[in-house]
């Protein structure tokens, strides 16, 4: 078990940063506000998780405005999606462990 | 960690992509009021083009002459934007009892990809009206209705690919036999959009 959870990516632990993952990687990119109303959560929750996701360069991020309204947008990067997909494998093979 | 938990864990990863890739707030309701509109507005053409006893094969007056097709255009603005009108009212009804914003990334993409194949459908008709080619009016109407709604239907639940493709069948057949418009224009815009408005309102909304 110990093994196996060490393969585990230390910045998916938290919930949020794996859905925030989980939806950069199904989609080109996403903005914060719709991220925001998505995962229901508060701005300074969010804020601190992507910071987190974007020290580990797993997203990239482009700010820009829409008149003058700030448009931040999100984009999984490679290793980002490298990270994510082991993550799951891994989590696969936890349950093929446990059917055993 | 849990057997439990990593199943819950992934759950929430499914649910989040498809919740993020496809908006699902589109009412069953608002087909069923497009096929009745469509229906009403059919049987008002009907009215303009057939006389009462004449039957489908026998006509009194043709499509070609101003007097019909002015009023039979007008019928045909007023059944689309009163069915638009409805279909947005109703989603939006339907974004807000799911909790959902109906402004996000994946309903602006669903729009962007239906908005190329509906205008250029538009256009296309306006030019056949104004170049007098009323005899493929009706079937251009359907096929660029169906891609519109195939090139849509990745964001959306995926019956509506299925609804597109009989609309763009339901076109080319219409193409094949003129003259016969209004019968494929009542089957595509009237029936198909009931049939389809009360599978989907059954089948999510309960």
């Amino acid at each position: 078990m110990k093994v196996l959870l060490d393969q585990f990516d230390k910045a998916f632990e938290n919930r949020i940063r794996l859905q925030i993952m989980s939806v950069l990687v199904a989609n080109e990119s996403y903005d914060f506000n719709s991220l925001k109303e998505l995962l229901n959560v508060t701005d300074g929750n969010l804020a601190s998780h992507l910071k987190a996701l974007e020290k580990e360069e797993y997203i990239t991020v482009n700010k820009s405005f829409v008149g003058r309204k700030p448009n931040t947008q999100y984009t999984a990067s490679k290793t980002g999606r490298d990270a994510f997909k082991k993550h799951l494998e891994a989590l696969e093979n936890l349950i093929k462990q446990q059917k055993h | 960690m849990k057997e439990n938990d990593i199943y819950s864990e992934l759950n929430s990863i499914r649910n989040l992509m498809e919740r993020s890739t496809k908006f699902i707030s589109l009412s069953g309701l608002s087909g069923i009021m497009a096929g009745i509109y469509a229906l009403i507005g059919a049987f008002i053409g009907y009215k303009l083009v057939y006389t009462e006893n004449s039957g489908l094969l026998f006509r009194d007056f043709y499509v070609n002459d101003p007097m019909v097709w002015w009023p039979l255009f007008l019928v045909a603005a007023v059944v689309l934007a009163l069915s638009l009108i409805t279909g947005i009212m109703l989603t939006i009804r339907q974004a807000k009892k799911k909790g959902e914003n109906y402004w996000n990334p994946v309903s602006k993409r669903l729009l962007t990809s239906m908005a190329i194949p509906l205008f250029t459908g538009g256009l296309l008709i306006l030019i056949l009206i104004f170049r007098g080619y009323y005899g493929i009016i009706s079937s251009s109407c359907l096929i660029f209705y169906g891609l519109a709604l195939v090139a849509g239907s990745q964001y959306t639940f995926s019956d509506v690919k299925w609804l597109g493709f009989c609309e763009i069948i339901l076109g080319l057949l219409a193409a094949l036999l003129p003259g016969y418009g209004i019968v494929f224009w009542v089957i595509g815009f009237g029936i198909l959009h009931i049939l389809y408005g009360s599978i989907m309102h059954f089948k999510y909304n309960q």
